[in-house]
């Protein structure tokens, strides 16, 4: 059985021209690009384009612009990091109540060593209360870290505009991208951000590599320090085939980037009206006008997503569950409680997310199969009555 | 993915008496929807006293429909006396055993035959003993002590696969971890953290911004609405209105949703009561 794989969100299939870009890093030019030698020298090239395929795509001014990372984590730790370093006394931060655990676990973290955190709350569709981001910045902020789109519902946040009320008051803003990278067009030459993670194998390239982007004349400490790699600023040696392979995905994405927003959006929005008119009381999540073109996360009251999942998992359907029971904890996703998703229905959510390689064959297997399954497990419950 | 047997797979897959009993001798509901999981369980008895049909419906993961189809499986053909002896432990080996993340689904089988039980006997409702720990989850600290006591629980981790304590909002970890330590004979004299370096006015500031962006759009969304009362220490004292005022939910409401809400945005320490 050949996988129906919808969850683009969580990780996407390295694609086959990415694998080809990379191969010869491993063989004939595994040279350490450090080296003096032009067999090293000739990689540390690469490198360098690699460098101007990811600044194109983020439409970044300078390719000196971009720093190569390990992933969208580290990009994000980096990034809060150097800001706490700009601005040594400053104490005050700034995030939203919907982020990646990459941030809200380390907002968390730095609550708890004497920063003061104000968490901006969002509207039942996931929109950002913008009037209370504004009030909320003050002398004392050193950086405000808002995600760009929302990985559970796709949700879309104003970045510009949060961007433009911090560069009004002199603070930094990093945005974690790691979501919105590749699938929605970027300009950052024009757009008043200071900082934005990305992470590699949300866009085609393997995982272990992403990049964070520092407009030029953001202050910068090392998060990492040891040699000189990265313009000195993260030592380590690089992660030399990853990259070249970031770079190819970067440049995919941009020439696919049409597709993403016309194809895939379209697989999406039949996807979701078929189940949508095939099952009573289910919903979507999210901000239905600005939405990634590939996510859609659908609540189906009264039943679990565990269950569901594993039910799609019986016709090769991969999805992912909002309700956190598939990862340990037993609450509903923080986001979809952020949202104010009833309990009726934050449990039974499930999150397709597509990406260029589906098709509409697949999307008709899941419209087929699973209103039967959420009948099943309705039957079954003890809250759900047909009428 | 879970790890889970074969046998969770075709219980899951392929229940065993889906459904409700006519007319039941025996009806046991435990959990709730805001838990993630709950099981209605009834039964009827034959001339011969034992339980000749059993059916469940349950509202859960694959190991919580597993658990319930498998309890109906090991009761059906039994006396009311040697159904009563089978414990959470019976019905996950009747399953070739579940993830200790998952332990609670047996545990839930078994609440709700004892309550199926005390119903066809008229024993009244078990009342909660102790003081609640878990908002969340509604657990007490007997309830805990209990568990690590008789089962041997030695992590927080054991104890939230175990009782779902400590599943949710994370609030109650350090009392929790507490709780393990005392048992363990272990003594704690931790000292209270101050509310997040937060000046009194500055509390009561956050409480009021937090109770109007956060909390009432909600409760209004459901027909009601909730008031601020008082700032008194860590106690904050509000008054539910409109639904929210006549809901027998309304513990539930205060308790999961507005004070781990406050606790989580303003200070770990509230408490927040009914004026
Ligand atoms: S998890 Fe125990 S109070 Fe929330």
């Amino acid at each position: 059985m050949t996988p129906v794989y919808l969850d683009n969100n969580a990780t996407t299939r390295v694609a086959d021209e990415v694998i080809e870009a990379m191969l010869p890093y491993f063989t004939e030019l595994y040279g350490n690009p450090s080296s003096m030698h032009t067999f090293g020298g000739q990689v540390a090239q690469k490198i360098q384009t690699a460098r101007q395929q990811v600044a194109s795509l983020l439409g970044a001014a300078s390719s000196d612009e971009i720093l190569f990372t390990s992933c969208g984590t580290e990009s994000d730790a980096a990034a809060v990091h150097a800001a706490l370093r700009a601005f040594p006394e400053r104490k005050h931060l700034i995030t939203s109540t919907v982020e990646h655990p990459a941030i809200k676990a380390l907002f968390e973290k730095l609550a708890k060593e004497g920063f003061r955190i104000t968490t901006i709350p969002v509207d039942t569709r996931g929109r950002l209360n913008m009037d209370l981001l504004e009030k909320s910045l003050d002398e004392d902020t050193a950086i405000v870290s808002m995600m760009w789109a929302n990985n559970e519902t796709g949700t879309l946040f104003p970045v510009e505009a949060i961007g433009k009320l911090c560069r009004e008051k002199g603070i930094l803003f990093h945005t974690d991208a790691v979501q919105a990278v590749g699938k929605i067009p970027m300009d950052l030459k024009t757009m008043p951000i200071d900082l934005l993670s990305l992470s590699g194998h949300k866009l085609h390239a393997p995982k272990g590599v992403g990049a964070l982007y520092i407009r030029k004349g953001t202050p910068f400490t090392p998060y990492i320090v040891g040699g000189h790699q990265e313009h000195g600023r993260r030592a380590g040696t690089e992660n030399v085939a990853s990259i070249i392979g970031l770079g190819r995905a970067c440049l995919m994405a941009e020439e696919k980037m049409a597709e993403e927003n016309t194809r895939v959006r379209a697989m999406r929005d039949r996807l979701e009206k078929e189940l949508l008119s095939r099952i009573p009381k289910c919903f979507v999540n999210g901000d239905l006008d600005a939405r990634l073109p590939n996510t859609c996360s659908i609540s189906f009251e009264y039943i679990e997503g565990e269950a569901i999942l594993l039910m799609m998992n019986q016709y090769g359907i991969c999805a992912s569950s909002g309700s956190a029971c598939t990862s340990g904890s037993l609450e509903p996703s923080h986001v979809l409680r952020a949202m104010g998703v009833p309990h009726t229905a934050a449990h039974g959510t499930i999150r397709f997310s597509l990406s260029i390689y589906n098709t509409e064959a697949e999307m008709d297997t899941v419209i087929e199969k699973l209103p039967p399954i959420v009948k099943r497990l309705r039957d079954m419950s003890p809250f759900w009555s047909d009428s | 993915m879970w790890d889970y047997t074969d046998k969770v797979r075709e219980h899951f897959l392929n229940p065993k008496n889906v459904g409700e009993v006519e007319n039941p001798d025996g009806i046991g509901e435990v959990g709730s929807i805001a838990c993630g999981d709950a099981l209605k369980l009834t039964f009827r008895l034959g001339e011969d006293k034992t339980i000749t049909e059993a059916k469940f419906k349950t509202f859960g993961c694959a190991s919580a429909i597993a658990s319930s189809s498998a309890l109906t499986e090991m009761i059906i053909g039994k006396t009311l006396e040697e159904a009563e002896k089978i414990s959470n432990e019976n019905i996950a080996e009747f399953l070739g055993g579940l993830p200790k993340e998952k332990i609670h689904c047996s545990v839930m089988g078994q609440e709700a035959l004892e309550k199926a039980i005390a119903y066809y006997r008229g024993e009244p409702e078990k009342v909660l003993e102790g003081e609640i720990i878990c908002h969340c989850f509604n657990v007490t600290d007997v309830d805990i002590q209990r568990a690590v006591k008789e089962k041997g629980l030695k992590t927080l981790e054991d104890v939230t696969g175990y009782l779902k304590a400590g599943g949710g909002c994370g609030n109650c970890h350090e009392e929790i971890s507490n709780i393990i330590k005392a048992s363990q004979g272990i003594s704690i004299m931790e000292p209270k953290k101050p509310a997040a370096g937060l000046t009194n006015l500055q509390k009561i500031r956050k409480i009021e911004e937090t109770l109007e962006v956060e909390i009432k759009p909600a409760l209004i969304r459901d027909g009601g609405n909730i008031e601020l009362v008082d700032v008194d220490g860590n106690r904050v004292l509000v008054r539910l209105q409109g639904a929210c005022a006549t809901c027998p939910r309304s513990r539930i409401t205060l308790k999961d949703h507005v004070e781990a809400r406050l606790r989580n945005l303003v200070a770990h320490d509230l408490v927040v009561e009914e004026a």
